[in-house]
This record gives C-alpha cells, structure tokens and sequence, in this order.
C-alpha cells in the first residue's frame, strides 16, 4: 500500500525536499541560538551589548522561525506531491533553482541584520536594511524575491495537482497556499498610521499563523496518518475538510482578537472574542482524529489478521515521526488553544496584551502547532531517502523528543508566571507606566521566571543537538525494518 | 480489511460522512467569512483613516488625529459614556518651541518618525500599541509618562526644560542615561530624526485605543507603600 510510496530515491521533487528540509533545519538551529543570547540578556543585561543588542538577537529568533518553517513547509509540499498525485512535480528544475534563490536571499538578509543592524530613518533603509516591523523586517527588495519564489513554488503545486491525481490534500493544500502567498502582500506597503500599518499587518501574521498555516497542518497531518498508519483517505480526507471549514470559519474572523486596542473600532471587542473563542475547537477536533485513527487502523490491525494477541504488529510505521505528529495534535490544542484563549476575551487581553503572556503562548503555539509537525515531515523524508520499511524510535530519537517538548513546556511554564506578574504589577496595580514596566522586571518573581526561561531554553537547545545526531545517523541504523527484507 | 470496506460503504449513505458535503461547506463557510471580513474592513479604513488640521480645529473626534495634533495639549481622560479612557486633544502648547505647524511641516515630521520607528526597530524590544517585544516599555502612552513629565525623573536626568526636548536627547544618547540595568543601545539617531520620533510618539498618544492601556499614569502607591 502506501509504504512503497515513501521512497524518495528516483524522485527530484523528493530530491528538494530534502534540501529544503536540510536547510530548515540549520535555520532552526540559528533560531535557537539567537534565542538563548536574547534569553541571557533578560537575565544578565550587559550582555552583548551594542554589539548584538536584544533587538537584534530577536529579529533573528523570530525571523529564522518564520523562514526555518516555510522551508520546511515547501520541502513537505515538495515531498508529498508525488505520493498524492502520482506523478513528479512539473517544473522542478525552476523549483530547484528557485531555491537557491531563496537561501541565497536569507543568508544576505541575515547578515545585513547581523553587520549594519539600523539605518537612517529614510526608504533606503525600508529597502535594503529592515521594515522594522515584527516578523516582517526583511527589507523590501526581499519582499519582492520573496514573492517571486513563492510563486513559483505555488505554480509547481497547481500544475502537478492539474495534471496528477488531484487528491483532497492537494486540492486543500492548492486553495491554502494561494492564499498563504497572496496575504503576504498585505504587508509590502509603508504608511505614516501606526493604526492602518498595524491592522494590515495582522493580515499577514494572523491569517498566516492562525488560518493557512493551520490549515497547512491539517493537511499534512491527513497525509500522515494515510502513509504512517494506513489510515483509509476517504475518512481522513472527510475530516480534513471539516478542520478547513472550522479553522477558516473561525479563524479568518478571529483576526478582531488583535483589533481590541490598534485605534480600531469597539465592535471588534465583540467579533474578535466571539470568533478567537471558538479557534480552539478545530484544534481539539485535530487531536481526537489523529488519535481516533490510530485506534481504529491498530484495532483493525487486531482484529482482521490475528486472533493471538501476541502476533499483533503495531500499525505504525514511522514511530518517531508519528510521536511528532502526536506531539502536534497535543501541543496545537494546548499552546495555540488553550494558552490562545487564555487571554483571548478583551476584559482579561486589556490587561494580558503586550506582557510575556504573549510570549509563552507564542512559543508553545509555535512549537506545537508547527514545529512539531515539520521535524516529523523530516523524519518521513529520512525514511524514504533511506528506504525503510518500519522506522523505529532510537534511544536518541526519545531524549530528543523528550528534551525538546519538556523545554519547551518548561519555558511556557515560566513565561506565563512572569506574564502574571507583568498583569498583576505593572498593569493592574502600577498602570502601565515606564517606572511600573520595570517594577514588574525587577520583581523577584519576574527575574527567577528568567532565569527558569534560560535554562529550558538549554535543554531544548541540548535536545536539538541530540535531534540533529540521530537525523543524520539513524538512516543507517540496522535497527530499521527495510525495503525487500 | 474486508470489514473496514464494508463499514465505508454503509457510511457513505450518511450526508455527515460525504466528502462532497463537507468540502462544500468549508468552501462556504470560507467564502462567508472571508467576505464578513472585507465589508468589516472597509467600514473599519473609514474608521481609523488619518484626520486633518481642520478635524482638530472643529472638534471633529477621528480615532487616529491628524499630524497637527503635536501643536496641542494630549490628556488622557475617562469618559463616562465609554467606560475607559480617551485621548483628549487640548489648547495650544509648544512642541520644540512652536505651537504652528502647518499641516505639511507637522505631516513630514511624523512621516520621518514612522520611518525613523521602522529603520531603528523599535519594535523588536518595546511594544507599539502593545505590539512587539517585551524587552522595554510600552510606548503607546509614553508620550504621557509622568516620568517624562515636568516633575519626572527622565527629564530631571537629560537636565531639560521641556518633556519634547528631554525625549529627543534620551533618544539620541541613550547610552549616557542608563534608566535601568537594560539600557536602550546607541542607535546613531540623529537630532532630526530624535524630533520625528517624539512627534511619532506624541502623535501616537492620541490615537483612541479604546482604553489600552487602563489606568495608565494614575496608580501610586500600590507596591510595597510607595
């Protein structure tokens, strides 16, 4: 069945995957690293200093995210396509040029970040140094490469999905990413209205993180579950279009949580909670299906081919991908649902907004609605380059994993302590001021909370390294079950 | 395996198992949103596009003032009748020693501190409408930070006479002013551009946010008795 399908030996659209997935996944080192120096500067604030200051470390943290995961996202188009539609991707040789591009284009908007950091308040600036706006400080001429490659990876996607087999993943993933790439050009213009500037601004970032690439999720997670555990299509697909009706139909509107205090009208107070309060219920439907089909492909397993327990297979066939997977179904419904509706409602954001609350739902929604689902894409693509049969977990793969969630979780633990402080200190009590802002930061619990963030940034730092060791060794390890064995 | 199959083929009978009829309504359901969306942002850019000097001078509320608004007093009042507080935009009062600017001088002031905003990244430590990092205060209302104030510390320290004065030398010699252990970095911001940035931030403190941040500026004494 579908387990032939995971080789990636053969095809060049698997062939770029990997590269895209290679190069993610450096990116993502460097979105660690830049982490902890900002994460050090909280606790020990001469660090560094006008050298790397933090805001610089921070751009690079937040921007190595947003760039580490759309490679990842594209190197899983790249990846699945030729399992859903049958054929290699049409025009892959633009798409692997396009590619090159791409990286040669971060690695100088990196280092201009790094070596000239700021310029003169003048358009050159906006050109060639940095937007200056939060998650979309690449300058403008990369706005414009940006697109181009877009484009032409979306082009890939629509002509292989017309002239393949258009399963519902592709048909899904072509009406998403259409509009994952045309919302980005909601953010290529400058005005003198923080307000105007702001509330576009949301269009990118909101209905990227909290709409296509949601949305984005649900797909490869239906793909997953047909290829890891032979979960039956015409299921997995019906309910991948109820998680598209119920992330759009929420999250398209939920964009008001962000409209309560920009200058925009009041009536957004209402739609905004409306609407954000219901984003939470395709993340719990996600989790249940993955879990439900799991049940259901293992208890056929146990009841159509064996009657003695002790023959019984498991179904799975790529058991550190799959606790990826699994990881993603928890830590969507936890860090972007549950810590997203935290402070969602405007009487508690009026006080929550702009505190390290934010923070901790940032960094759990990130890793657990994305990171998580984009590491075990890349354990699939080491399955089929290598091609095994049953890829099993190693002793690596578990304290990695292990490492990298219980970081992450502790990191979120602590982030939400100093966001109460913040609330209760600098807002409730003080009001918001500048000697009220720093109240709060010097306030016992606030530094401890910290210093706590510092050390499980280290220990998702150390689980990552211990990632990267078993990604490049365990396709190797005899312990897998391979092809013609 | 022979069971699954014949499972789908019963609940294939059922609408809530047709694929059909769920791509349909997510299509829909997408649709509608998607169009609730734009009709709300139309109303929403007739809402919050920017004002001009004749609004301010009539008394015309527009929830983002024009540029002018530097030219007059900024007070931050509850309103009964909102149940938060509201910009209020007051008599004349001198911003860097004049209280007249015209339309196009206050426009390119504020236009060179949006871009000065951008090119120095204040964003990526403070937070803007509370939009941001979280490595340095808040400055929606900072241009209303008692600190800043006639009687506050920060002016105090940069030994100004004027709150517009004593931002602008913040601004350019942070360094030399170390408020607290994080100190804001040198970021090379020239006398023009430290004059566009106190007229970004002053502009910024009228805009109506609906009452973000609550309280700001009117709480003493609640930590540990002072």
């Amino acid at each position: 069945m579908a387990s032939n399908h995971l080789t990636g030996i053969g095809s060049e659209s698997k062939q770029l995957a990997t590269w895209y997935f290679t190069f993610a996944a450096i990116i993502f080192g460097a979105q660690l690293l830049f982490g902890l120096i900002a994460a050090i500067q909280f606790v020990v604030p001469g660090f560094l200093y006008g050298i790397l200051d933090f805001s610089i470390a921070r751009i690079i943290h937040i921007n190595a995210l947003v760039v580490w995961m759309v490679f990842a996202m594209f190197g899983s188009v790249y990846w699945l396509l030729p399992d859903e539609t049958g054929i290699e991707t049409v025009g892959i040789k633009i798409g692997k040029l396009l590619f090159w591009i791409f990286a040669a284009a971060i690695v100088v908007v990196v280092l201009v970040y790094l070596l000239i950091q700021v310029g003169p308040a003048s358009d050159s600036t906006i050109w060639f140094i940095t937007e200056g706006r939060e998650y979309l400080e690449a300058p403008r001429w990369a706005d414009f490469g940006i697109v181009v490659v877009v484009l032409g990876f979306v082009a890939n996607l629509f002509l292989t999905g017309i002239k393949g087999k258009q399963t519902g993943v592709v048909t899904v993933l072509m009406a998403d990413l259409i509009a994952f790439a045309g919302l980005y050009l909601a953010g290529m213009f400058f005005t003198d209205s923080i307000t105007m500037d702001q509330y576009w601004w949301w269009w990118v970032i909101h209905l990227w993180v909290e709409a296509t690439w949601e949305v984005f999720v649900g797909a490869i997670a239906a793909y997953g579950l047909i290829n890891m555990l032979g979960a039956h299509r015409k299921v997995v697909e019906m309910w991948l279009w109820i998680e598209v009706a119920m992330l759009f139909g929420s999250g398209i509107l939920g964009l008001g949580h962000h409209y309560f205090w920009i200058g925009t009208p009041e009536y957004w107070w209402e739609i905004g909670a409306l609407f954000s309060a219901l984003e939470p219920l395709p993340l719990v439907a996600m989790f249940v299906h993955v879990l439900y089909d799991w049940g259901k492909t293992q208890g056929a397993e146990m009841n159509a081919e064996h009657t003695d327990e002790g023959h019984v297979k498991s179904v799975i066939r790529n058991k550190p991908a799959f606790i990826w997977f699994v990881l993603n179904a928890f830590g969507n419904f936890l860090g972007a649902g549950v810590w997203g509706f935290f402070h969602t409602l405007p009487q508690i954001n009026l006080y929550t907004h702009g505190t390290q609350f934010t923070a901790a739902h940032g960094h759990l929604a990130f890793f657990g609605a994305y990171a998580t689902i984009l590491v075990g894409m890349m354990y699939l693509a080491i399955q089929g380059t290598n091609g095994i049969k049953v890829m099993k977990s190693t002793k690596l793969s578990i304290w990695s994993t292990s490492l990298i969630a219980g970081g992450m979780m502790g990191m979120t633990a602590a982030l939400t302590i100093a966001g109460y402080v913040q609330v209760i200190v600098s807002r409730a009590q003080l009001g918001a001021t500048w000697s009220a802002y720093f109240e709060a930061q010097n306030s016992v619990w606030f530094m401890q909370a910290m210093d706590w963030r510092l050390i499980m940034g280290g220990v998702v730092f150390t689980g990552f390294i211990l990632l990267v060791i078993d990604m490049l060794s365990t396709g190797k390890n005899p312990v897998h079950e391979r092809e013609g064995e | 395996m022979k069971k699954m199959n014949k499972e789908n083929t019963v609940a294939n009978k059922s609408v809530w198992s047709d694929n059909r009829f769920w791509q349909r309504s997510a299509t829909w359901v997408t649709g509608f949103a998607s169009l609730l969306l734009i009709w709300l942002t139309f109303d929403t850019m007739g809402q919050i596009s920017m004002g001009n000097d004749a609004d301010i001078q009539n008394g015309v509320t527009k929830r983002v003032p024009g540029p002018t608004v530097i030219n007059h007093k900024i007070t931050y009042e509850m309103s009964a009748t909102r149940g938060h507080e509201v910009p209020v935009i007051g008599a004349k009062e001198n911003f860097f020693g004049r209280s007249d600017y015209s339309e196009k001088e206050a426009r390119a002031l504020l236009h060179l501190g949006k871009l000065g905003q951008q090119a120095k990244n204040c964003m990526d430590c403070h937070t803007l409408l509370g939009n941001g990092a979280y490595y340095a205060p808040d400055l929606t209302k900072a241009w209303l930070d008692p600190a800043w104030g006639p009687n506050g510390p920060m002016q105090a320290m940069t030994g100004k006479n004027t709150k517009e004065e004593a931002m602008a030398e913040f601004l350019q010699h942070p360094n030399l002013y170390p408020t607290h252990a994080r100190m804001m970095p040198d970021l090379g911001i020239t006398a023009a551009e430290a004059k566009g940035l106190v007229a970004f931030l002053k502009h910024m403190s009228s805009i109506d946010t609906n009452g973000f941040p609550r309280n700001f500026g009117r709480m003493k004494g609640a930590v540990h008795g002072k």
